[in-house]
C-alpha cells in the first residue's frame, strides 16, 4: 500500500494542518466525562455491571436517531483488538492508554473521520472526544456537546445539583471536561522560555505536558496544554480562557521564532537543513531523533527556509513514526531495529515527494 | 533569582507553603529543590508519582479537633460501601452515590483540587435536569424581582412575578418546560 493512501485510510481528519493558527496549533481537543446513575463506577464494578454498561451504550448507539452524530458508529470492545491494534488507536490519541492497556471492559466507539470517539468504561463509564484541526476549541465542544445531548436521551447520568457530573475521580467533577491543545513551540524552546512560562501556567490553572500525556517529556518541541479546573466554571468559559491563553502563548512563539531568525540566522538555517539532510538520507532513525527533526524542518517552513514540502509534514510524519503505525503499515510485528530502519524509508519516501 | 538553599544556581521551582495560614515562599533550583524532602517538591521529580499520591496530599491536613473513632468508622456509602478513608486512599468514587455519604468532607477537599470552587456552574442534562432548570430560572427570576422592586417599576416586577409563578406551577406539576 502507498503511504498516500494508508495516510488517507488512516483517516485523521487533523492531518491536513489546515484548521486556524495550525502553524503553531496542531490540535484542539475536547473530553467530557460521563457516569451512568445506577451503575457502580469502573473501580468497583462487577464483570457483570461492567457488561450491562456496554450493553446500555451499545444499544443506544445501535439505534441512533436521523442526523444523530452517532450514525455510523459502530462498537468495539478492547477485548477484540490485538495489542497492536489497540496501539495505534492509542498512537492516533483516539483512546487513551488506560483504556488499551488496563480496562477489561473497555470499549471504544470511533467516527468514520477519526473526529469523534467515545471510550466505555474507562475510569469513567462514559468518556466523549472530539478532536479538530488547529486552535478551535469551541467548535469541539460543540460537537462533544452533541453527541451528549444524544446520549443523554436515552441514558440517566450521575448528576448532581451542586456538584454536576459526577465523575470517578474529584479532578474531573463538574463539567468532566478537559480541553487540550496541542502546540508546536520549538521557538519558546530554543530561546529557553519554556521554562519561565510554565510555572506561570500553573498558577492560572493550566497544566502543560508532553505529547503522550502525564509525566512524558516533550518530544519534539511539542507540547499539551489543558485545563487542571473543572468545577464552578461553564463549560464555555473554560474553553474561553483556555483559548486565551493559547493565543497569547502562539504571539509568544511568534516573537521567539522571530528573535532567533535575526540573531542566529545561519545557525538556525544550518539546523534546519542539517535535520532535512538527516530525514532526507538516514537509513536508520530513532523516534526521538526523528521528532527533532521533523520539528526542525516544519519551523524551516514557516520561517520561509523551506518552500517545496507542504506544512501538514509534521502532522503526517508525527504520525507516520510511531512504533504501533509502522508495524502496522508493515502488516506486521518489528524489532525495534526494524522499526527504525522501516521509519526512516518512510521518511524519505514522504519527504521526496 | 538566586536559590536560597545554595546561592549559587539559579532558582527555577518558586512555591508557597501555606500551613494554618503560616506563609513561605521558597525559591530554589532544581537540584535543592529535588534534595528537599520536607516538601512535597520532591514528588515533582518522582517517576512513580501517581494522582492518587498527591490526592492524598490534599486530604492530608490535620483537623484542628480530630473526631472520635465512632464517626470516622460511621463515614461509608451505603450504595457501593466505599468508606472516605478507602476514597482517600484510591483518589476515586465507588459510584454516584459516595458524592452524597461524604458531602460534608467533601466541600474543602473539592475547593483544593478545583481551585476553590465547590460548585458546579455549568451544563445541565437536558432530560433529566428539566426541574433543575427551572429551579435555577426561577431564582434568576427572583432575583431579577427584587431588582424591580428596588427601583419600584411595580409593573415589570408584577410581569416577572407572573413569570415565576408560571413556571413554579410547571415545577409543582413536575413538568418539563424549555426554558432555554
Amino acid at each position: 500500500m502507498s503511504i498516500d493512501e494508508f495516510l488517507n485510510r488512516s483517516g485523521c481528519s487533523w492531518i491536513n494542518a489546515d484548521g486556524p493558527q495550525s502553524d503553531i496549533v496542531l490540535t484542539s481537543r475536547i473530553r467530557l466525562a460521563r457516569n451512568l446513575k445506577d451503575h457502580l463506577y469502573p473501580i468497583l464494578f462487577s464483570d457483570e455491571e461492567a457488561q450491562a454498561v456496554l450493553t446500555k451504550v451499545e444499544q443506544v448507539v445501535a439505534n441512533p436517531s436521523p442526523g444523530s452524530p452517532l450514525q455510523g458508529m459502530e462498537m468495539v470492545r478492547m477485548s477484540a483488538l490485538e495489542p497492536l491494534q489497540k496501539q495505534v488507536l492509542v498512537e492516533k490519541h483516539l483512546i487513551s492508554p488506560n483504556l488499551a492497556e488496563e480496562s477489561p471492559h473497555g470499549a471504544c466507539l470511533i467516527s468514520e473521520n477519526e473526529e469523534i470517539s467515545i471510550m466505555i468504561n474507562e475510569e469513567d463509564h462514559i468518556r466523549i472526544q472530539c478532536i479538530t484541526s488547529g486552535l478551535q476549541l469551541e467548535k469541539a465542544l460543540e460537537k462533544a456537546f452533541l453527541v451528549d445531548d444524544e446520549l443523554e436521551k436515552h441514558l440517566d447520568y450521575a448528576f448532581h445539583e451542586v456538584r454536576g457530573y459526577l465523575t470517578s475521580c474529584p479532578t474531573n467533577v463538574g463539567t468532566g471536561l478537559r480541553a487540550s491543545v496541542m502546540m508546536h513551540l520549538p521557538g519558546l524552546v530554543m530561546t529557553r522560555q519554556m521554562n519561565q512560562i510554565l510555572p506561570s501556567l500553573n498558577q492560572l490553572g493550566i497544566t502543560v505536558r508532553g505529547i503522550y500525556g502525564e509525566g512524558s517529556e516533550a518530544i519534539g518541541n511539542i507540547f499539551q496544554i489543558s485545563n487542571q479546573i473543572t468545577l464552578g466554571k461553564s463549560e464555555e468559559d473554560i474553553v474561553r480562557d483556555l483559548t486565551t491563553i493559547v493565543e497569547q502563548i502562539i504571539e509568544q512563539e511568534r516573537s521567539a521564532r522571530e528573535q532567533i531568525k535575526k540573531t542566529a540566522g545561519v545557525q538556525l538555517e544550518d539546523r534546519i537543513f542539517r535535520s532535512l539532510g538527516v530525514l532526507l538520507h538516514s537509513r536508520i532513525i530513532e523516534s526521538k531523533e526523528a521528532a527533532q527533526c521533523i520539528s526542525d524542518v516544519r519551523l524551516g517552513i514557516d520561517l520561509g527556509f523551506i518552500s517545496e514540502i507542504s506544512p501538514a509534514i509534521l502532522n503526517e510524519l508525527l504520525i507516520l513514526t510511531q512504533p504501533g503505525i509502522i508495524q502496522q503499515h508493515a502488516g506486521k510485528t518489528l524489532s525495534p531495529f526494524e522499526r527504525d530502519v522501516r521509519r526512516a524509508t518512510l521518511i524519505r519516501e514522504r519527504i521526496r515527494m | 533569582m538566586i536559590c536560597q538553599e545554595c546561592g549559587i544556581r539559579k532558582a527555577t521551582v518558586h512555591f508557597t507553603k501555606i500551613i494554618n495560614g503560616e506563609k513561605t515562599e521558597y525559591h530554589l533550583c532544581e537540584v535543592c529543590a529535588q534534595g528537599k524532602s520536607d516538601t512535597f517538591i520532591n514528588t515533582f521529580h518522582s517517576p512513580n508519582l501517581s494522582l492518587n499520591n498527591l490526592l492524598a496530599g490534599f486530604f492530608n491536613v490535620e483537623p484542628k479537633y480530630p473526631e472520635p473513632f465512632e464517626t470516622r468508622q460511621m463515614t461509608r456509602c451505603a450504595n457501593c460501601g466505599m468508606t472516605f478513608e478507602q476514597f482517600l486512599e484510591v483518589g476515586k468514587f465507588g459510584c454516584a452515590h459516595c458524592y452524597d455519604a461524604f458531602h460534608e468532607k467533601l466541600t474543602p477537599v473539592l475547593k483544593r483540587i478545583q481551585g476553590g470552587n465547590w460548585k458546579h456552574n455549568g451544563k445541565i442534562p437536558r432530560r433529566t435536569g428539566g426541574a433543575l432548570q427551572l429551579r435555577k430560572k426561577i431564582d434568576i427570576l427572583k432575583e431579577t424581582l427584587q431588582n424591580l422592586v428596588a427601583k419600584e417599576e411595580f409593573e415589570k416586577a408584577a410581569e416577572v412575578r407572573d413569570e415565576i409563578r408560571m413556571y413554579e406551577k410547571i415545577l409543582q406539576e413536575g413538568g418539563d418546560a424549555d426554558v432555554h
